[in-house]
Order: structure tokens, then C-alpha cells, then sequence
């Protein structure tokens, strides 16, 4: 206390803390000042007593109000599942056409489809749903089996070439590597790809021309348009589900590839399906 | 024998003994402050009337906005995330608006110390106008100074406890008028407070009343002066815009000193005397509890209070008004200057005085000039300077906005006939409350044409869609461009919107992507 400093204005001392020549006067505390203090230490104490707080070996106190920030989540849960009830009640009702009509209805079954899509059909369909080679782009205007919201729910109820689904989607081109010669192949896979562009050897088209209607206008068409029927595919459009250019249809031609898609009824359910019709028909390409 | 002599006696003192013993809190120093009269009071009064009548009457003034908008002329509405004040709607977007105002409002209160002094503490801050109303209360009640200071000196008797019930319910029922007005800027006062009254208000309201009820009540009732010495940062910012030329609460010390009581008995015995009679009017009056004559310090509100009550007490003297008054610390020094003779003795009034008696010409008075200087034209220039900014862009703003999102995934589709198609999010925002007709049309993107989805409308260049009033209209465009006319991976076009009634527009640059091989 003996180099205690007294402030010569106030004559009160100092805490001894100098900056620049200023000094922080010794002021006693105000007592409400004081008071408010120990009555937030009270209230803090008896807020670890009402709400979990204190750590304990394995877990924390739980609190006497028995708040808990899980059941808060669990509350709101069960709150969000009693809006969506009577939209759910009316998806389940209605066809996915009426369904895609009611502007309503239609955004929450595109929302939830949408959410439904990420879970299941992301891997395959890529998260754009612009797929990849072998397996198709959602958002464009070609369809195998047909581009209804109808057919799309079709689609996926059932699955294609799925062997455990009953009512699956089935067709399969033979390999007619088998049934034609190279030569064949050559020249029919030039006249398809002039269907859609410019070929390297355009004398292989005639030819070709006569080999596709021996063998593949039975699916195809005369104007090889395709089949949805069957799931032929469009030979005269932009959209190449194993790639385009005549190597590359050729291959298909000599051993063709089959994919696959489950049917997700089983799984999903039909409202889930239905939801994932309407969202799948929303991205653009819906007929 | 015992030889107490011999035993060493030693250099210590307990810590706490009554010497050296501090206070580790001390309790509020009762105040009760003294009814003044006077100018400064009477303006005071006047500003209370008016920031108080404002406060209380804003809500329930009425302003037509038709029928698609409220009509309260000032009305933060959260639910819908608008703000109304008058003839100007505000969207979240548009908070710079609220932002600039409080730029302005920094700025010029920088502006007004720099002038003159802690003016907002002193008249205008909330605090200090319910401290005063509260005030009023407690004098009608319980009397002037002394009575009340009697009444709280005294005991427990059934008046004391009578009147203390009666000033805490008034107080109270000010509080909660005061938290009451507040919730009738959130929502259509005529409706709320019917509301209000029959419960069947929001709880939020009565949280909001309530919490507000309590701080009111606390602070102008309980806490006063001790909300602006220990809680508010504003004392000590405020400090430091304070210059030699600021207008400040000033004692007069250059004519004051020194103060007697018995001035003529002083005067006899050939002693210089000043005008001050120490008869602590000034501070009997101040609601702080400080006495000016100390100086400028961190607790003086300057609400000017001590002016008044010390030239009451001159012209009832018959001297000079302003022994307190206005000064800047220019002016005051130099004074001093004067009165001591350039600080070779103490303070001699007679310095300061011709020997008529009127006062010398080599004083210092406070000139206008001083309020215009750098400082002040800087503060000045920058508040304009927002200001018009603000102004600018308001009466310039657009009401009618498009904002576009190009789908990024995927950024675009090959169709079957070989064309590409891009798909945005577009945003219409009808920022008027009344329902229009927008036009949509698309600029550039050779032989694109558009789609909406859930429109029922062949794909063209431009199409007009119903925008409701005060809403934002959310499309999902589909853009589709025959291959040929594709001219690279990356090209810009615009979409623009046009409300052909009121011939508004507004544009977006948005990008259509197409893959690289694209022909």
C-alpha cells in the first residue's frame, strides 16, 4: 500500500494501471452493479439445474425440465409430417396426370420427388438427372418407353429387364453379329447414322439401307423412328444412349447392351413413385 | 519484570484494517433533482411534447396505398418482410436505405457535439425525455426537492406508503403505455389493440410489452442517471468529438470566483468577490446530481437546467445573466485568461469588469463563425454527401426487377432433333402494390424461343405473364436453340421485362451454354 497513488482531482486512489499518463481511479462497483452480478450467478446455477449442463462419465446432466433439443426436432417432425397428410392423401388418390395439373399438388409431389430422386436415382441418373453413357438423360424429349407422367410412373413402378418384376419392362435386341456379316454390319451402320449426319463412306448407305429392312424395321420401324411399344429407340434423332458415330453402333449391332433399372414399388411405394413421375416429367423433356 | 521495551515491534498492518479499508461497492447516491423554470426548460418541455407525440402518435396515422398494401403510414411488417414508411415501401433487398439512415444518423451526431455539445443526451436521447416524464410524476406526487427528500428521510408512515404506490402505479402505467406503442409499428395498431385488449394478440406482443414495460420502468423510473454514467458508451465517444470550439454547459469561473455567501461582508473587507453566491441552485436543479462548477465531466448531460436555475438566481441579484451558460473552451480560456491576468494570480473579477462595472471589452463572446469550420463542414459535407446519395437512389429505384439463375445441373440438354435447351429460374419482382402485366421477352440467342412451364403457351420470343401486387413471381424458363443457329459453347443474351403499362423495364445478362461440338 505504500505506493499507493492518490488522484489529485478526485482524491481518490488509483488501481496503479497507467496509460499515457491516464490512471483508472479506484471507484467502488455500484452495489446494483454488484447486486446484478450475483443475481446472474444465481440464475446461472439454477439454469444447469433446469436444463442439461453438467458433464458427467458417459453423459451430461439431463435437467429438471427434462429439455431436450432431439424431442424439439422430433416435435417439429411430427408437426411437418401432419401438413404434408393431406397432400400425401390426394397424391395417393389421384393419377400422376392430375396430380401434374394441380399447380398445388405439383409442386410438393416435385419436391418430394425431387428429394426421393437424390436418394435413389442419383447413382445411375447423375444428379442433374442428365445420365451417362448407357444410361439415359432424363431432361431430354426422347423416351424408350414413352415420356407421359403415365409411362414415367410405368417405368418405375416395374423397372426394365428387371427378372424378379413380374410386370418389368422387356425387350432385347438380338446380337446380330451372329446373324449378319461384318460387312453388313458395316454398311448398316452407316445408314443409320445418316439417318441423323454426315457418314465417312457414303456408299456403304445403300446398301445398308437394304440390310436394315431385312432385319430391324420388325422393331424399328420402316422409318426407324423406334417403337416405345417395346422400347425400340428413335435411330433418326440427336440422342445416343451407347454413343454416337458408326464404331459405336456398330458395336451395339454386333453385341448389344442391356441396361437395367429396378422396380421400385416394393421399395418405395406408390405415392414415393408417383412423386418421382411428376417430378421426373417436370424437368423439361415430359410429353 | 516483564520489559516490554525489549520487544521488537514490527513493520505490519492487517490489509483490511479501517485505514487502508476500501469499499468494494457503494450505494447509489440518492438525487432529487430541483423543478427549474426557465428558457431552457421551456424548450425542454417543448421537445418532450414533440419526441414523445411522435413516439405515441406514428402508429396510428393512416396513409392509402390502395387495396393491396396496408394502410398504416408507418409499418415494419416482419411477416412479410416489407417496410412502410409514407410513400416509400421497402424490400429486404432494399435495407441499404435503413443502413444509410443510421450512416446519417452516426454522422450527424457528430455534426451536433461538434456544435454543440452532448445536445442529443441533453433533450432528445429517450432516456433523458422519460427520466423527465417520470420526473414530473414523482413531483406531483411527492413535492419539490425537499418534500421529497423529507418524505424519503422519514418513516414508513401510511402516506409515505400511499404516495409511493401511487407514483410506482403511475410509473408503471407508463411503462406500459410506452412498451404498448412499440408492438403498433409491427402491426395494424387498430386492429392490434383490440387485440391487445381482448387477448387475443400474438404472445410475442405481450413478451414484447412486457420486456419493454420492465425496462422502461427500470431505467426512467429506478435507474435514471445511472443508465448514462455506467451503461452508455455514448459519454465517452461523445468526449472525444468535443473541441475548443464545441458549445458546452460551462461555470463561469473568470466571473464566479470567488463564490461567497456573505459577498458583501467579503466586498467591505476589501476582498475581490465573483457573482457566484454558492448557493448551489445549479445543483439542487441537476439530474445528474454533479455540480457544473467542478467542470465539463463524463456525467453532465448538458440539458442546460443549471443555466436556467442560476439566472433566476442573477436576475433576482440583479447581475449579468450567464455565470452558467453556453461556452466553447476557446472562449473560457481566454476569459481565464483575462481574469487572471494571463494566469499570474488567482481568480480577480474585477479584471473581467470596467470600473462602471459592466464588463470589460477584452472578453471573449461566443461568434456563430465558430460553428463553421473544417470539422463541422466536413461532417456537413459527408451527412450530405449520404444523403443525397440515398435520395438519389430512392427516387430513382426500380419497382419493377427481374433476377435470373441459369440451371447449373445440367447447364444444358441436347434434344432429339439435335437443338439445346437451357433452363432458368426467373424472378419477377412486382415491387408496387398493384397487380400488372409483365411482359417477358428475350434479346439476342438467335432463333431461340422460350418455354414456361405450367404456361400453357407455344414456345416464342416473348411472352406476358400476371405479376400479383407487392409479390414476387417465381418461372422456370426453358430456352430451346435449333443446333444450326448455335454460335459457341458460350453465349450471352438477355431477358428483359416491361410492364407496357407504366413502360418500367428491367434487364438480365444470362449465358446459354451449349457442349463444345456442338455444330
Amino acid at each position: 500500500m505504500s505506493n499507493e497513488h492518490i488522484d489529485e482531482v478526485s482524491g481518490i486512489s488509483t488501481t496503479g494501471h497507467e496509460w499515457d499518463g491516464i490512471r483508472e481511479l479506484n471507484n467502488p462497483l455500484p452495489r446494483w452493479w454488484v447486486i446484478t452480478f450475483y443475481i446472474t450467478i444465481v440464475w446461472a446455477i439454477g439454469y444447469t439445474i433446469a436444463y442439461p449442463a453438467w458433464p458427467m462419465l458417459t453423459s451430461a446432466t439431463k435437467g429438471v425440465l427434462g429439455y431436450s433439443s432431439r424431442n424439439d426436432v422430433k416435435t417439429e417432425l411430427a408437426a411437418a409430417e401432419v401438413a404434408k397428410a393431406k397432400y400425401a392423401a390426394a397424391i395417393q388418390s389421384k393419377t400422376v396426370s392430375e396430380i401434374a395439373g394441380d399447380d398445388a399438388l405439383r409442386e410438393f409431389a416435385v419436391a418430394a420427388g425431387s428429394a426421393a430422386y437424390k436418394v435413389n436415382c442419383v447413382q445411375c441418373h447423375a444428379s442433374g438427372a442428365q445420365g451417362s453413357k448407357g444410361f439415359p438423360n432424363l431432361n431430354d424429349d426422347d423416351w424408350l418407353w414413352g415420356g407421359t407422367a403415365e409411362q414415367i410412373q410405368q417405368t418405375i413402378t416395374h423397372g426394365i429387364r428387371f427378372a424378379s418384376a413380374p410386370d418389368t419392362r422387356l425387350s432385347e435386341m438380338p446380337a446380330f453379329g451372329e446373324v449378319i456379316t461384318g460387312d453388313q454390319i458395316a454398311q448398316v451402320s452407316a445408314y443409320v447414322t445418316s439417318l441423323s449426319g454426315p457418314v465417312q463412306n457414303a456408299s456403304l448407305v445403300e446398301p445398308g439401307a437394304q440390310v436394315f429392312a431385312e432385319n430391324c424395321v420388325a422393331c424399328h420401324g420402316d422409318n426407324a423412328k423406334g417403337n416405345k411399344e417395346f422400347g425400340a429407340p428413335d435411330l433418326t434423332d440427336a440422342i445416343w444412349l451407347y454413343g454416337s458415330g458408326e464404331t459405336a453402333i456398330a458395336a451395339q449391332i454386333r453385341a448389344p447392351k442391356h441396361g437395367v433399372m429396378p422396380a421400385w414399388i416394393e421399395r418405395l411405394g406408390e405415392t414415393k413413385v408417383k412423386e418421382l413421375a411428376v417430378y421426373i416429367h417436370s424437368l423439361g423433356g415430359g410429353e | 519484570m516483564l520489559d516490554n521495551t525489549q520487544v521488537e515491534r514490527l513493520e505490519a498492518e492487517a490489509v483490511n484494517s479501517a485505514k487502508v479499508r476500501q469499499p468494494l461497492y457503494a450505494p447509489r447516491k440518492k438525487i432529487f433533482p430541483k423543478r427549474a423554470s426557465g428558457s431552457f426548460r421551456s424548450f425542454k418541455w417543448l421537445v418532450m411534447a414533440i419526441t414523445l407525440g411522435i413516439y405515441y402518435l406514428t402508429p396510428w396515422l393512416r396513409w392509402d396505398r390502395g387495396p393491396f398494401a396496408p394502410d398504416q403510414a408507418v409499418l415494419i411488417d416482419l411477416a412479410n418482410r416489407r417496410f412502410y414508411f409514407f410513400f416509400i415501401e421497402i424490400w429486404p433487398q432494399e435495407f441499404y436505405y435503413v443502413a444509410g439512415l443510421l450512416v446519417m444518423a452516426g454522422i450527424g451526431l457528430f455534426l451536433i457535439t461538434s456544435t454543440v455539445g452532448r445536445a442529443w443526451c441533453g433533450y432528445t436521447c429517450p432516456q433523458t425525455v422519460w427520466v423527465d416524464l417520470f420526473l414530473v410524476v414523482e413531483r406531483a406526487i411527492e413535492g419539490d426537492r425537499n418534500a421529497r427528500m423529507k418524505l424519503d428521510a422519514g418513516p414508513w408512515t401510511a402516506r409515505k406508503l400511499a404516495l409511493r404506490v401511487s407514483k410506482h402505479t403511475i410509473w408503471l402505467v407508463i411503462a406500459v403505455a410506452t412498451g404498448g406503442a412499440w408492438i403498433f409499428y409491427f402491426a395494424d395498431a387498430p386492429t392490434l389493440i383490440g387485440e391487445v385488449f381482448t387477448g387475443t394478440a400474438a404472445p410475442v406482443a405481450y413478451f414484447t410489452i412486457a420486456v419493454l414495460t420492465a425496462t422502461t420502468y427500470t431505467f426512467g423510473g429506478l435507474m435514471r442517471e445511472q443508465v448514462c454514467t455506467y451503461m452508455c458508451p455514448w459519454p465517452r465517444i461523445q468526449a472525444a468529438m468535443l473541441d475548443e470550439n464545441s458549445l458546452t454547459v460551462t461555470y463561469n469561473d473568470w466571473r464566479g470566483e470567488p463564490r461567497s455567501r456573505h459577498a458583501k461582508k467579503v466586498q467591505a473587507a476589501g476582498q475581490p468577490v465573483g457573482d457566484c453566491v454558492d448557493c448551489n441552485a445549479c445543483v439542487a436543479v441537476c439530474p445528474m446530481g454533479i455540480d457544473i462548477r467542478d467542470g465539463q465531466q463524463l456525467e453532465c448531460i448538458t440539458c442546460a437546467l443549471c443555466i436556467d436555475a442560476c439566472d433566476s438566481v442573477m436576475d433576482k441579484l440583479g447581475k449579468e445573466r450567464g455565470l452558467i451558460s453556453y461556452a466553447t473552451l476557446s472562449d473560457y480560456n481566454a476569459n481565464m485568461a483575462v481574469a487572471t491576468a494571463g494566469g499570474s494570480c488567482s481568480v480577480n473579477p474585477s479584471l473581467v469588469r470596467t470600473d462602471g462595472g459592466a464588463f470589460s471589452d477584452k472578453l471573449a463572446h461566443f461568434h456563430i463563425r465558430k460553428i463553421f469550420r473544417l470539422r463541422t463542414f466536413i461532417y456537413m459535407g459527408a451527412w450530405s454527401a449520404v444523403g443525397l446519395a440515398l435520395l438519389y437512389s430512392l427516387l430513382t429505384r426500380d419497382r419493377l426487377e427481374v433476377n435470373v439463375l441459369h440451371d447449373r445441373n445440367p447447364q444444358f440438354v441436347t434434344l432429339s432433333d439435335g437443338s439445346i435447351r437451357n433452363g432458368y429460374t426467373v424472378k419477377l419482382l412486382n415491387m408496387i402494390p398493384e397487380p400488372r402485366t409483365i411482359v417477358v421477352t428475350m434479346q439476342g440467342l438467335q432463333g431461340a424461343e422460350m418455354s414456361v412451364v405450367g404456361v400453357d403457351l407455344p414456345a416464342d420470343r416473348s411472352f406476358a405473364v400476371a405479376a400479383e401486387p407487392d409479390r414476387l413471381k417465381t418461372l422456370k424458363v426453358f430456352v430451346r436453340q435449333p443446333a444450326d443457329q448455335v454460335g459457341g459453347a458460350t453465349q450471352t443474351f438477355k431477358f428483359r421485362v416491361e410492364d407496357k403499362a407504366s413502360f418500367e423495364t428491367d434487364e438480365y445478362t444470362a449465358t446459354f451454354n451449349a457442349p463444345e461440338i456442338a455444330r
